[in-house]
Protein backbone atom coordinates (compact mmCIF):
# COMPACT_ATOMS: atom_id res chain seq x y z
CA UNK A 1 0.00 0.00 0.00
CA UNK A 2 1.15 3.51 -0.94
CA UNK A 3 0.89 6.71 0.67
CA UNK A 4 2.26 9.55 -0.78
CA UNK A 5 5.17 11.85 0.96
CA UNK A 6 4.31 14.71 2.92
CA UNK A 7 5.83 18.13 2.12
CA UNK A 8 5.32 20.25 5.70
CA UNK A 9 4.21 18.21 8.41
CA UNK A 10 4.83 15.31 10.86
CA UNK A 11 4.78 11.33 10.74
CA UNK A 12 4.50 9.86 14.04
CA UNK A 13 6.15 6.36 13.50
CA UNK A 14 6.92 3.09 15.34
CA UNK A 15 3.60 3.35 17.32
CA UNK A 16 2.03 0.30 18.74
CA UNK A 17 0.29 -1.49 16.44
CA UNK A 18 -3.82 -0.90 17.30
CA UNK A 19 -2.88 2.08 19.27
CA UNK A 20 -3.08 5.09 16.29
CA UNK A 21 -6.65 5.47 16.63
CA UNK A 22 -6.55 6.46 20.12
CA UNK A 23 -3.93 8.64 19.59
CA UNK A 24 -5.67 10.05 16.72
CA UNK A 25 -8.53 11.28 19.23
CA UNK A 26 -6.22 11.96 21.80
CA UNK A 27 -4.14 14.68 19.51
CA UNK A 28 -7.54 16.21 18.37
CA UNK A 29 -6.68 15.35 14.98
CA UNK A 30 -10.71 14.23 13.77
CA UNK A 31 -11.58 18.25 14.71
CA UNK A 32 -8.98 19.49 12.43
CA UNK A 33 -9.24 20.58 8.95
CA UNK A 34 -5.76 19.15 7.50
CA UNK A 35 -5.21 15.65 5.73
CA UNK A 36 -4.17 12.93 7.48
CA UNK A 37 -3.47 9.43 6.65
CA UNK A 38 -3.45 6.73 8.92
CA UNK A 39 -1.56 3.29 8.30
CA UNK A 40 -2.77 0.76 10.52
CA UNK A 41 -0.74 -2.62 10.67
CA UNK A 42 2.28 -1.44 8.84
CA UNK A 43 5.59 -4.07 8.48
CA UNK A 44 8.06 -3.38 10.70
CA UNK A 45 11.54 -4.58 10.87
CA UNK A 46 11.76 -3.90 14.58
CA UNK A 47 8.36 -4.51 15.69
CA UNK A 48 6.36 -6.95 13.50
CA UNK A 49 3.27 -4.90 12.78
CA UNK A 50 3.10 -1.20 13.17
CA UNK A 51 0.77 2.32 13.06
CA UNK A 52 1.89 5.24 11.07
CA UNK A 53 0.42 8.97 11.28
CA UNK A 54 1.24 11.31 8.74
CA UNK A 55 -0.24 14.91 8.98
CA UNK A 56 0.24 16.59 6.00
CA UNK A 57 0.48 20.00 7.90
CA UNK A 58 2.70 22.21 9.85
CA UNK A 59 0.84 21.85 13.23
CA UNK A 60 1.84 21.70 17.51
CA UNK A 61 1.35 18.37 18.67
CA UNK A 62 1.53 17.36 21.79
CA UNK A 63 4.58 14.96 22.71
CA UNK A 64 3.16 13.93 25.81
CA UNK A 65 0.04 12.59 24.91
CA UNK A 66 2.06 11.04 22.42
CA UNK A 67 4.27 9.63 25.39
CA UNK A 68 1.73 8.67 27.59
CA UNK A 69 0.49 6.51 24.29
CA UNK A 70 2.84 4.89 23.18
CA UNK A 71 6.36 5.77 24.61
CA UNK A 72 8.25 3.87 22.03
CA UNK A 73 6.80 5.78 18.88
CA UNK A 74 8.62 8.64 17.31
CA UNK A 75 7.96 11.85 15.66
CA UNK A 76 9.48 13.40 12.45
CA UNK A 77 9.28 16.66 11.63
CA UNK A 78 9.24 17.06 8.24
CA UNK A 79 10.17 20.64 5.68
CA UNK A 80 9.94 20.89 2.22
CA UNK A 81 9.96 17.23 1.82
CA UNK A 82 13.15 16.15 3.64
CA UNK A 83 13.56 15.14 7.72
CA UNK A 84 14.57 17.99 9.49
CA UNK A 85 13.96 16.55 13.04
CA UNK A 86 13.48 13.00 14.76
CA UNK A 87 12.45 13.15 18.46
CA UNK A 88 12.16 9.73 20.54
CA UNK A 89 9.26 10.20 22.57
CA UNK A 90 9.66 9.15 26.67
CA UNK A 91 7.33 8.61 29.24
CA UNK A 92 5.92 12.24 30.71
CA UNK A 93 5.80 12.91 34.14
CA UNK A 94 2.60 14.92 33.86
CA UNK A 95 -0.51 15.18 31.51
CA UNK A 96 -2.42 18.33 31.65
CA UNK A 97 -5.36 18.03 30.22
CA UNK A 98 -5.20 14.88 28.09
CA UNK A 99 -7.17 12.54 30.84
CA UNK A 100 -10.24 12.94 32.52
CA UNK A 101 -10.74 12.26 36.35
CA UNK A 102 -13.76 10.31 35.93
CA UNK A 103 -13.38 10.00 39.82
CA UNK A 104 -17.42 11.33 41.08
CA UNK A 105 -15.61 12.32 44.08
CA UNK A 106 -12.97 14.28 43.03
CA UNK A 107 -12.33 18.29 43.30
CA UNK A 108 -11.65 18.40 39.29
CA UNK A 109 -15.54 16.71 38.70
CA UNK A 110 -16.89 20.44 39.95
CA UNK A 111 -13.95 23.09 40.30
CA UNK A 112 -14.11 25.82 37.53
CA UNK A 113 -11.44 25.95 35.12
CA UNK A 114 -9.12 23.01 37.30
CA UNK A 115 -6.56 21.84 35.22
CA UNK A 116 -6.87 17.64 34.96
CA UNK A 117 -3.19 16.80 36.16
CA UNK A 118 -2.16 13.06 36.15
CA UNK A 119 1.34 12.29 37.55
CA UNK A 120 3.67 9.36 36.54
CA UNK A 121 3.20 7.00 39.91
CA UNK A 122 4.91 4.29 38.35
CA UNK A 123 7.29 4.06 35.50
CA UNK A 124 7.47 0.24 35.40
CA UNK A 125 3.88 -0.48 35.15
CA UNK A 126 3.18 3.06 33.00
CA UNK A 127 0.65 4.09 35.91
CA UNK A 128 -0.60 7.85 36.14
CA UNK A 129 -2.56 9.09 39.09
CA UNK A 130 -5.26 12.26 39.47
CA UNK A 131 -2.64 14.88 41.49
CA UNK A 132 -6.07 16.14 43.11
CA UNK A 133 -7.70 12.55 44.04
CA UNK A 134 -4.96 10.10 43.24
CA UNK A 135 -7.63 7.77 40.92
CA UNK A 136 -5.68 5.75 38.96
CA UNK A 137 -5.96 6.48 34.82
CA UNK A 138 -6.05 2.96 34.72
CA UNK A 139 -9.10 2.44 36.80
CA UNK A 140 -10.93 5.19 34.74
CA UNK B 1 1.20 27.86 47.03
CA UNK B 2 2.79 31.00 48.70
CA UNK B 3 2.94 29.29 52.03
CA UNK B 4 3.58 25.80 53.55
CA UNK B 5 0.38 23.42 53.70
CA UNK B 6 -0.32 20.44 55.36
CA UNK B 7 -2.62 18.22 52.52
CA UNK B 8 -1.36 14.44 53.85
CA UNK B 9 0.67 12.92 56.11
CA UNK B 10 3.94 12.64 53.89
CA UNK B 11 4.01 16.51 53.49
CA UNK B 12 5.59 16.17 56.68
CA UNK B 13 9.34 14.36 57.30
CA UNK B 14 9.90 11.75 60.21
CA UNK B 15 11.36 14.41 61.85
CA UNK B 16 8.71 17.03 61.85
CA UNK B 17 6.36 14.58 62.99
CA UNK B 18 8.72 13.83 65.97
CA UNK B 19 8.82 17.34 66.57
CA UNK B 20 5.02 18.10 66.22
CA UNK B 21 4.96 15.22 68.78
CA UNK B 22 7.12 16.59 71.10
CA UNK B 23 5.57 20.42 70.82
CA UNK B 24 2.39 18.21 71.84
CA UNK B 25 3.45 16.92 74.37
CA UNK B 26 5.29 19.67 75.81
CA UNK B 27 2.19 21.74 75.35
CA UNK B 28 0.55 19.16 77.81
CA UNK B 29 2.96 19.51 80.58
CA UNK B 30 3.59 23.09 79.97
CA UNK B 31 -0.33 24.72 78.96
CA UNK B 32 0.83 28.24 80.42
CA UNK B 33 3.81 28.81 77.67
CA UNK B 34 1.43 28.31 75.36
CA UNK B 35 -1.36 30.22 76.26
CA UNK B 36 -0.64 34.10 74.53
CA UNK B 37 1.54 31.68 71.11
CA UNK B 38 -0.76 32.62 68.89
CA UNK B 39 -2.30 36.44 70.16
CA UNK B 40 -3.58 38.31 67.66
CA UNK B 41 -3.64 35.08 65.02
CA UNK B 42 -7.16 34.10 63.20
CA UNK B 43 -7.83 30.31 62.34
CA UNK B 44 -10.70 30.11 59.41
CA UNK B 45 -12.44 26.61 59.94
CA UNK B 46 -14.35 26.18 56.61
CA UNK B 47 -16.25 22.94 56.76
CA UNK B 48 -18.06 22.44 53.75
CA UNK B 49 -19.22 18.44 55.11
CA UNK B 50 -20.37 17.45 58.65
CA UNK B 51 -17.95 17.82 61.06
CA UNK B 52 -18.59 18.05 64.93
CA UNK B 53 -15.35 16.66 66.37
CA UNK B 54 -13.03 18.25 64.33
CA UNK B 55 -13.94 21.44 63.75
CA UNK B 56 -14.18 21.78 67.47
CA UNK B 57 -11.23 20.55 68.02
CA UNK B 58 -9.16 22.73 65.39
CA UNK B 59 -11.15 25.49 67.82
CA UNK B 60 -10.41 24.71 70.83
CA UNK B 61 -6.84 24.61 69.72
CA UNK B 62 -6.35 27.77 68.47
CA UNK B 63 -8.96 29.31 71.49
CA UNK B 64 -6.13 27.59 73.74
CA UNK B 65 -3.59 28.81 71.50
CA UNK B 66 -4.99 32.91 72.84
CA UNK B 67 -6.39 33.21 69.04
CA UNK B 68 -9.41 33.73 67.42
CA UNK B 69 -11.55 31.76 65.27
CA UNK B 70 -13.93 32.81 62.13
CA UNK B 71 -16.07 29.85 60.86
CA UNK B 72 -17.85 28.29 58.12
CA UNK B 73 -20.27 25.68 59.35
CA UNK B 74 -23.06 25.34 57.21
CA UNK B 75 -22.13 24.61 53.30
CA UNK B 76 -25.83 25.47 52.83
CA UNK B 77 -25.56 28.95 53.58
CA UNK B 78 -22.07 29.39 52.39
CA UNK B 79 -21.08 30.79 49.00
CA UNK B 80 -19.80 27.58 47.60
CA UNK B 81 -23.56 26.34 47.96
CA UNK B 82 -24.11 29.48 45.31
CA UNK B 83 -21.27 27.92 43.44
CA UNK B 84 -18.03 29.34 44.17
CA UNK B 85 -14.75 27.42 43.41
CA UNK B 86 -12.77 26.31 45.91
CA UNK B 87 -10.15 28.38 44.98
CA UNK B 88 -11.84 31.78 44.91
CA UNK B 89 -13.60 31.11 48.65
CA UNK B 90 -9.59 30.55 49.85
CA UNK B 91 -8.70 33.46 47.91
CA UNK B 92 -11.43 35.27 50.01
CA UNK B 93 -10.61 33.85 53.51
CA UNK B 94 -6.77 34.35 53.22
CA UNK B 95 -7.74 38.38 53.28
CA UNK B 96 -9.29 37.40 56.80
CA UNK B 97 -7.34 34.66 58.33
CA UNK B 98 -3.33 33.86 59.41
CA UNK B 99 -4.51 29.92 58.70
CA UNK B 100 -7.40 27.90 57.36
CA UNK B 101 -8.68 24.26 58.40
CA UNK B 102 -10.79 23.25 55.69
CA UNK B 103 -13.13 19.73 55.11
CA UNK B 104 -14.49 19.37 52.03
CA UNK B 105 -16.52 16.62 50.50
CA UNK B 106 -14.60 16.36 47.30
CA UNK B 107 -11.17 14.70 46.82
CA UNK B 108 -8.21 17.05 46.29
CA UNK B 109 -10.21 20.21 47.08
CA UNK B 110 -7.60 21.11 49.88
CA UNK B 111 -4.90 20.61 47.43
CA UNK B 112 -6.64 23.32 45.22
CA UNK B 113 -6.61 25.25 48.22
CA UNK B 114 -3.44 24.84 49.14
CA UNK B 115 -2.77 26.32 45.75
CA UNK B 116 -4.57 29.56 46.02
CA UNK B 117 -4.21 30.63 49.34
CA UNK B 118 -1.92 33.00 50.86
CA UNK B 119 -1.96 31.57 53.93
CA UNK B 120 -1.10 28.06 55.02
CA UNK B 121 -4.02 24.94 54.70
CA UNK B 122 -4.54 22.25 56.71
CA UNK B 123 -6.46 19.78 55.43
CA UNK B 124 -9.20 18.63 57.61
CA UNK B 125 -10.97 15.84 55.67
CA UNK B 126 -11.34 15.92 52.07
CA UNK B 127 -13.87 13.44 51.25
CA UNK B 128 -12.25 10.03 51.42
CA UNK B 129 -8.66 11.17 50.35
CA UNK B 130 -7.28 12.66 53.19
CA UNK B 131 -6.80 13.16 57.35
CA UNK B 132 -3.68 14.32 58.20
CA UNK B 133 -4.30 15.74 61.59
CA UNK B 134 -6.38 12.26 62.60
CA UNK B 135 -2.97 10.59 61.98
CA UNK B 136 -1.36 13.03 63.80
CA UNK B 137 -3.51 12.42 66.89
CA UNK B 138 -3.06 8.56 66.18
CA UNK B 139 0.67 8.51 66.20
CA UNK B 140 1.19 10.56 69.44
CA UNK B 141 -1.45 8.51 70.85
CA UNK B 142 0.11 5.31 70.22
CA UNK B 143 3.74 6.95 71.37
CA UNK B 144 1.76 8.33 74.46
CA UNK B 145 0.27 4.54 74.87
CA UNK B 146 3.59 2.53 74.25
CA UNK B 147 6.21 4.29 74.22
CA UNK B 148 7.30 4.08 70.79
CA UNK B 149 5.95 4.04 67.12
CA UNK B 150 8.34 0.48 66.24
CA UNK B 151 8.10 -3.18 67.07
CA UNK B 152 4.40 -3.17 67.32
CA UNK B 153 1.48 -5.67 65.82
CA UNK B 154 -1.16 -2.83 64.81
CA UNK B 155 -4.71 -4.67 64.23
CA UNK B 156 -6.78 -2.51 61.92
CA UNK B 157 -10.44 -3.65 61.75
CA UNK B 158 -13.62 -2.82 59.75
CA UNK B 159 -13.73 -0.79 56.82
CA UNK B 160 -10.46 -1.10 55.25
CA UNK B 161 -11.76 0.08 51.57
CA UNK B 162 -12.90 3.40 52.04
CA UNK B 163 -11.42 4.37 55.47
CA UNK B 164 -9.21 7.21 55.03
CA UNK B 165 -7.88 7.03 58.40
CA UNK B 166 -6.58 4.06 57.77
CA UNK B 167 -4.68 4.53 55.05
CA UNK B 168 -2.85 7.52 56.31
CA UNK B 169 -1.91 5.19 59.46
CA UNK B 170 -0.86 2.49 57.85
CA UNK B 171 1.29 4.96 55.11
CA UNK B 172 2.40 6.98 58.17
CA UNK B 173 3.37 3.89 60.51
CA UNK B 174 5.00 1.80 57.60
CA UNK B 175 8.07 4.36 58.20
CA UNK B 176 9.01 2.72 61.44
CA UNK B 177 10.77 -0.19 61.93
CA UNK B 178 9.50 -3.62 63.08
CA UNK B 179 5.81 -3.08 62.65
CA UNK B 180 3.14 -5.76 61.70
CA UNK B 181 -0.24 -4.98 60.62
CA UNK B 182 -3.08 -7.43 60.62
CA UNK B 183 -5.83 -6.39 58.44
CA UNK B 184 -9.31 -7.67 59.72
CA UNK B 185 -12.57 -6.78 56.98
CA UNK B 186 -15.01 -8.50 55.37
CA UNK B 187 -13.80 -9.27 51.64
CA UNK B 188 -15.46 -6.55 50.15
CA UNK B 189 -14.09 -3.63 52.47
CA UNK B 190 -10.34 -5.07 52.46
CA UNK B 191 -7.61 -2.19 52.22
CA UNK B 192 -7.64 -1.72 48.01
CA UNK B 193 -3.92 -3.29 46.81
CA UNK B 194 -2.11 0.32 45.94
CA UNK B 195 -2.30 1.05 49.54
CA UNK B 196 -0.71 -2.63 50.10
CA UNK B 197 1.85 -1.90 47.36
CA UNK B 198 3.13 1.23 48.20
CA UNK B 199 3.15 1.45 52.05
CA UNK B 200 3.31 -2.27 53.16
CA UNK B 201 5.22 -4.02 50.00
CA UNK B 202 7.44 -1.69 48.47
CA UNK B 203 8.98 -0.91 52.19
CA UNK B 204 8.79 -4.96 52.91
CA UNK B 205 5.90 -3.68 56.05
CA UNK B 206 5.13 -7.51 57.31
CA UNK B 207 0.99 -7.58 57.01
CA UNK B 208 -1.94 -10.52 56.90
CA UNK B 209 -5.13 -10.33 56.09
CA UNK B 210 -7.67 -12.12 57.83
CA UNK B 211 -11.97 -11.75 57.96
CA UNK B 212 -12.05 -13.41 61.99
CA UNK B 213 -10.71 -10.79 64.14
CA UNK B 214 -11.10 -13.58 67.11
CA UNK B 215 -8.19 -15.70 65.13
CA UNK B 216 -5.85 -12.51 65.77
CA UNK B 217 -7.21 -10.20 68.23
CA UNK B 218 -4.74 -12.21 71.10
CA UNK B 219 -1.41 -11.13 69.07
CA UNK B 220 -2.38 -7.36 68.99
CA UNK B 221 -0.75 -4.42 70.58
CA UNK B 222 -3.15 -2.30 69.39
CA UNK B 223 -6.51 -2.90 67.69
CA UNK B 224 -8.03 0.18 65.39
CA UNK B 225 -11.21 0.19 64.71
CA UNK B 226 -13.19 1.71 62.03
CA UNK B 227 -16.64 2.32 61.35
CA UNK B 228 -18.24 1.61 58.46
CA UNK B 229 -19.50 5.02 56.98
CA UNK B 230 -22.56 5.71 55.07
CA UNK B 231 -21.67 8.71 53.19
CA UNK B 232 -19.06 6.33 51.24
CA UNK B 233 -21.45 4.01 49.85
CA UNK B 234 -22.98 4.45 46.97
CA UNK B 235 -25.11 1.97 47.50
CA UNK B 236 -27.85 1.66 50.81
CA UNK B 237 -28.25 -2.08 50.45
CA UNK B 238 -24.58 -2.66 50.51
CA UNK B 239 -23.98 -0.17 53.84
CA UNK B 240 -26.91 -1.73 55.27
CA UNK B 241 -25.42 -5.16 54.70
CA UNK B 242 -21.45 -4.67 55.98
CA UNK B 243 -22.10 -1.87 58.76
CA UNK B 244 -22.21 -4.64 61.85
CA UNK B 245 -19.41 -6.79 60.60
CA UNK B 246 -17.52 -6.03 63.49
CA UNK B 247 -18.71 -5.03 66.78
CA UNK B 248 -16.07 -5.14 69.89
CA UNK B 249 -17.54 -6.29 73.29
CA UNK B 250 -15.78 -6.96 76.69
CA UNK B 251 -16.26 -10.67 75.76
CA UNK B 252 -14.07 -10.29 73.18
CA UNK B 253 -11.24 -8.15 74.76
CA UNK B 254 -11.04 -11.20 77.21
CA UNK B 255 -9.20 -12.89 74.61
CA UNK B 256 -6.79 -9.41 74.20
CA UNK B 257 -3.61 -9.08 75.91
CA UNK B 258 -3.55 -6.88 78.96
CA UNK B 259 -1.67 -4.19 77.68
CA UNK B 260 -3.46 -3.83 74.24
CA UNK B 261 -4.66 -0.27 72.98
CA UNK B 262 -8.14 -0.03 71.52
CA UNK B 263 -8.32 3.04 69.21
CA UNK B 264 -11.00 4.70 67.11
CA UNK B 265 -11.15 7.85 65.07
CA UNK B 266 -14.73 8.82 66.01
CA UNK B 267 -17.56 9.00 66.01
CA UNK B 268 -18.35 5.29 66.24
CA UNK B 269 -21.95 3.73 65.54
CA UNK B 270 -21.92 0.29 67.10
CA UNK B 271 -18.75 -1.17 66.59
CA UNK B 272 -17.19 -0.43 69.88
CA UNK B 273 -19.46 -1.65 72.66
CA UNK B 274 -20.18 1.40 75.19
CA UNK B 275 -19.47 -1.18 78.00
CA UNK B 276 -15.63 -1.25 76.30
CA UNK B 277 -15.22 2.33 77.24
CA UNK B 278 -14.84 1.37 81.27
CA UNK B 279 -12.12 -0.74 80.45
CA UNK B 280 -8.44 0.60 80.58
CA UNK B 281 -7.30 -0.17 77.06
CA UNK B 282 -9.98 1.76 75.64
CA UNK B 283 -8.09 4.72 74.34
CA UNK B 284 -10.23 6.67 71.51
CA UNK B 285 -11.39 9.38 74.34
CA UNK B 286 -7.42 9.97 74.64
CA UNK B 287 -6.78 10.15 70.89
CA UNK B 288 -9.32 13.03 70.60
CA UNK B 289 -7.56 14.82 73.46
CA UNK B 290 -4.00 14.13 71.58
CA UNK B 291 -5.61 15.38 68.37
CA UNK B 292 -6.47 19.06 69.81
CA UNK B 293 -2.36 18.54 70.95
CA UNK B 294 -1.26 18.27 67.52
CA UNK B 295 -3.52 20.50 66.04
CA UNK B 296 -1.60 23.26 68.38
CA UNK B 297 1.50 22.09 67.12
CA UNK B 298 0.89 21.96 63.64
CA UNK B 299 -0.82 25.40 63.87
CA UNK B 300 2.38 26.72 65.75
CA UNK B 301 4.87 24.99 62.85
CA UNK B 302 3.18 26.68 60.12
CA UNK B 303 2.81 29.89 61.50
CA UNK B 304 6.37 29.97 62.61
CA UNK B 305 4.94 30.53 66.51
CA UNK B 306 6.87 29.22 69.51
CA UNK B 307 6.10 28.82 73.14
CA UNK B 308 7.14 31.41 75.73
CA UNK B 309 10.55 30.54 77.22
CA UNK B 310 10.13 31.15 80.81
CA UNK B 311 6.89 29.39 81.72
Amino acid sequence: MNVDSIRDGIVIDHISAGSAMKLYHLLGLDSLDVPVAMIINAVSAKRGRKDIIKIDADIPVDLDVIGYVDPGATVNIIREGRLQEKKQIGMPETLVNVLRCKNPRCISSCEQELDQIFRLSDRASKEYRCVWCETRAADL
Amino acid sequence: MNQRSIIDVPDLSPDEINSLMDTAEDIISHPDAYADACHRKKLATLFFEPSTRTRLSFEAAMYELGGNVISVTDALSSSAAKGESVADTVKTVSCYADIIAMRHPKEGAAAVAARNASVPVINAGDGGHCHPTQTLADLLTIRREKGRLNNLTIGLCGDLKFGRTVHSLINAMSRYDGLKFVLVSPEELKLPSYVKNEALKSRNVAYEQTTDLMEVIGSLDILYMTRVQRERFFNEEDYLRLRDSYILTPEKLKHAREDLSVMHPLPRVNEISVAVDEDPRACYFKQVLNGKYMRMALMLMLLGLKRKEDC
